[in-house]
C-alpha cells in the first residue's frame, strides 16, 4: 500500500513547478517500481540491514513501554532490557496524577488546535492576498517581509518576546499558540504561494462572473483547492506544536498551565527515582502523535515529503 | 452578502484582470485583500519584528531586563568575544551542527537508498523508521538520558569495557556525542523522506543505461544517483543547520548543558539572560548569533549554487 505512497505524493509535488518535465520523469519512476516486484529478484543483504537498523528507532520505544509496566522497586534497578516482573499498570495512574495529564492535555491541545487553525487560514489568506495582487508593490513587498522570518528563529528575538508577552498578559497558552503561527508564518506562506500560482485564474474568474466575492471566492473556491497543502501545513503544525518545549517552556509565566512536553521535566527534578512513573509519563506524551501518525501515516508522509520539496 | 458592495467590487476586478498585465498600476484593488494580508503582517511585526528592533536596542545598553538602564555603546559585544562561556557556546553549537549535518545526511541518503530499493516489508519498515519524526525531542532525549546514564554503563562493565562503563554525560569530552546521537535519532527521518522523494523522481532507465555501460552499485551511485539528487542535498543541509543551530530541546534533556558548560549550545546562554542580569549582554550575544545564521545561509546558498551548476 504505501510502497507506491511517496512516488505518487512525489510526482503532485514536483510536477507543480514545471509540469511538463516531472509527468514525463515519474511516469517511468513509477512503472518501474511496479515492475521490479515481479520481474526483479529481491535484495536480501539490504532487506536485512534495514530490518536491524529499524532496532535502532525500535530499542528506544520498547524500553520507555518496557520501563513502564514495572513496579518502582524494580524500575531502579537500572537494567532498561529486563521484562516486567510483575507487570504493573500503576505507574499509568501515578503518572497521571502526578502531571495532572487531563489539565496538560487539554492544553496541549488546545494550544496545537488554535496553532493549525490558525496557520492554515492566516497563511492562506496571506497567500491568496499576495499571489492575486502581485503586480502591487505592497503585496509584493509583504511576501519578502514575511519571507525574511525564515532566516530569524526563536532565540534571536526571546528576551525581548518574553518581555512582551508578559506586558500583553499573553504569558500563557495562548500566546505560545500566537507565537507558533508567527514563527511558522514564513514557511508557510511560501508553501501556499507556490501552490496557488499553479491555480488557473479562469476558476475563479467563473465564479467572480455568477457574483460572488473575493470572500465567497476564497472559502469556496481557493481553500478547497488549497487542501493538499493544507494537510501539509496542518501536519506541520500538529507535530511542532505538540511537541515544542522550547516556547511554552519559556512564554508559559503559570506552572499549573504547562503543556505536556514541558510536565515531564518534573521526573528530573523531584520523582528522579520513579523511573517506572516517568517513563509512563513520557509514554503518555509520545503517544497521541505516534497515534496519530500511525493512523494518518499516508498523509503524514506525502505531507511532509510536498512540504519539504517546496 | 453579495448584494451591494461585494458586486461592485467583483465587476471592477472581473473586469480589471484580463487587462491587467496592461494597466496593472490603475486596477482598483478590493479592499478585502488587505483584509486578508492584515493578520499576517500585525502577527509577524509584533511577534517577530518589534522584538528584533527592541533586541537589537537592548544590545546596546545595561539593561538587566527591568528597570532603569543607559546607554553603554558597542561595550556588550566588545566583552562578548572576550568571554570563554560565550566563545564555548559557538564553538560547541558550530561543531555539533557541522557533525550533526553530516551524520545525518549520510545515514539518511543510505536509508532512502535502501527503502526505495528491491526489499521486503517495505511498508513496514518505512512506517517504523518514520516515527521518531512525530516524537517529542525534550521526551526522547529524557528516554536517552536513561539509557546513557544506566544501561549503557552497565552493559560496558559487563562486558569489561572501561570507555563504556561510566556515563558519556557526565564525561566533559564525549557528552556532545550523546546530543549528537539524539539529535540524528530525531532528524533522519525528515531528511531520509526528502531523499526519498528525490530518488524517485529518478528513471529506471538511467540505471538501466548505466548498467549497459557497465557501471557497477557504487558506480551508479557515485555518479548517477548523487548528481541526480544534489539538489535535495543542498535542501537537507540547509534545513539541518537552521534546525541544529537552535538546538535546544534535546540538550535540556540530555545534559541541560553540562557537565559544566561543556554542552552549551548558543540558544540555552541567550535564555539564560534572565538569570543573573545579563539580559542586554545576552540581546548582544543575539543579535550576533542572528548575523552568523544568515551568514552561513548564504554561505550555504553561495557554495551549493556553484555545485549544483557542475
Amino acid at each position: 500500500m504505501s510502497t507506491t505512497t511517496p512516488a505518487a505524493s512525489a510526482a503532485p509535488a514536483g510536477s507543480t513547478p514545471d509540469p511538463s518535465r516531472s509527468s514525463a520523469t515519474t511516469q517511468p519512476a513509477r512503472r518501474r517500481r511496479r515492475g521490479k516486484v515481479g520481474r526483479e529478484r529481491i535484495n536480501w543483504p539490504v532487506t536485512v540491514l534495514l530490518l536491524v537498523g529499524a532496532l535502532a528507532v525500535l530499542v528506544p520505544l520498547f524500553v520507555t513501554v518496557n520501563m513502564s509496566l514495572k513496579t518502582t522497586e524494580q524500575a531502579v534497578d537500572g537494567n532498561a532490557f529486563g521484562l516486567p516482573d510483575p507487570l504493573t499498570f500503576s505507574s499509568f495512574v501515578e503518572a497521571w496524577n502526578l502531571t495532572n495529564f487531563p489539565r496538560g492535555f487539554a492544553i496541549s491541545i488546545f494550544i496545537t488546535t488554535i496553532a493549525v487553525i490558525g496557520e492554515i487560514v492566516i497563511s492562506a489568506l496571506a497567500a491568496y492576498a499576495i499571489v492575486r495582487n502581485w503586480d502591487h508593490r505592497l503585496f509584493r513587498w509583504s511576501f519578502f517581509y514575511l519571507l525574511a522570518a525564515m532566516f530569524i528563529p526563536f532565540p534571536v528575538v526571546a528576551l525581548p518576546q518574553i518581555q512582551l508577552t508578559g506586558m500583553l498578559g499573553l504569558d500563557n497558552p495562548l500566546g505560545v499558540a500566537i507565537l507558533h503561527i508567527a514563527f511558522a508564518l514564513a514557511f508557510n506562506t511560501l508553501l501556499f504561494t507556490a501552490f496557488l500560482r499553479t491555480i488557473p485564474l479562469e476558476l475563479e474568474e467563473s465564479m467572480r462572473m455568477d457574483g460572488a466575492g473575493t470572500w465567497q471566492v476564497f472559502w469556496k473556491l481557493i481553500l478547497p483547492l488549497l487542501g493538499p497543502m493544507c494537510a501539509t501545513v496542518g501536519i506541520f503544525a500538529f507535530i511542532a506544536s505538540w511537541n515544542d518545549f522550547m516556547m511554552p517552556s519559556l512564554i508559559i509565566s503559570d506552572p499549573t498551565l504547562q503543556t505536556i512536553p514541558v510536565l515531564q521535566n518534573m521526573f528530573q527534578t523531584q520523582f528522579s527515582n520513579s523511573y517506572n512513573v516517568a517513563f509512563a509519563s513520557y509514554l503518555m506524551a509520545m503517544a497521541p502523535a505516534i497515534i496519530v501518525y500511525l493512523f494518518a501515516q499516508r498523509w503524514v508522509m506525502s505531507g511532509l515529503t510536498q512540504g519539504a520539496i517546496k | 452578502m453579495s448584494t451591494t458592495t461585494p458586486s461592485r467590487t467583483t465587476d471592477t476586478d472581473g473586469a480589471g484582470r484580463p487587462r491587467s498585465p496592461i494597466v496593472h498600476h490603475k486596477r482598483r484593488i478590493d479592499p478585502l485583500y488587505y483584509l486578508f494580508l492584515f493578520p499576517s503582517l500585525a502577527l509577524f511585526s509584533l511577534a517577530v519584528t518589534l522584538p528584533a528592533v527592541l533586541g537589537f536596542g537592548y544590545s546596546f545598553t545595561n539593561s538587566i531586563g527591568f528597570g532603569d538602564w543607559e546607554f553603554i555603546g558597542v561595550r556588550n559585544y566588545i566583552a562578548m568575544f572576550r568571554d570563554q562561556g560565550i566563545l564555548g557556546s559557538y564553538t560547541f553549537t558550530l561543531g555539533f551542527s557541522l557533525i550533526t549535518v553530516i551524520l545525518v545526511n549520510v545515514i539518511a541518503f543510505a536509508l532512502a537508498l535502501g527503502l526505495t530499493s528491491r526489499i521486503r516489508f517495505t511498508a513496514v519498515l518505512r512506517t517504523i523508521y518514520v516515527i521518531p519524526m512525530v516524537i517529542s525531542g525534550i521526551v526522547i532525549a529524557f528516554v536517552f538520558q536513561y539509557l546513557f546514564a544506566n544501561t549503557v554503563p552497565g552493559i560496558g562493565q559487563s562486558i569489561g569495557s572501561d570507555a563504556l562503563s561510566t556515563s558519556i554525560l557526565a564525561d566533559p569530552d564525549w557528552a556532545w556525542l550523546s546530543i549528537v546521537i539524539v539529535t540524528a535519532w530525531q532528524s533522519i527521518p525528515g531528511t531520509m523522506l526528502i531523499y526519498i522523494a528525490g530518488l524517485v523522481t529518478i528513471p529506471g532507465e538511467v540505471y538501466e543505461a548505466g548498467s549497459i555501460d557497465g557501471a557497477t552499485g557504487w558506480q551508479s551511485i557515485r555518479h548517477i544517483t548523487l548528481p541526480l539528487v544534489s539538489g535535495f542535498i543542498v535542501i537537507n543541509t540547509i534545513l539541518g543547520f537552521k534546525n541544529y543551530l537552535n538546538a535546544y530541546d534535546i540538550i535540556v534533556g540530555l545534559t541541560d548543558g553540562g557537565p559544566g558548560v561543556a554542552t552549551r549550545s548558543v540558544a540555552m546562554s541567550i535564555f539564560r539572560g534572565f538569570e543573573g542580569g545579563d539580559y542586554a549582554y545576552q540581546m548582544a550575544n543575539a543579535m550576533v548569533f542572528f548575523l552568523i545564521s544568515i551568514a552561513l545561509a548564504l554561505l550555504q546558498l553561495r557554495i551549493t549554487r556553484g555545485r549544483t551548476v557542475i
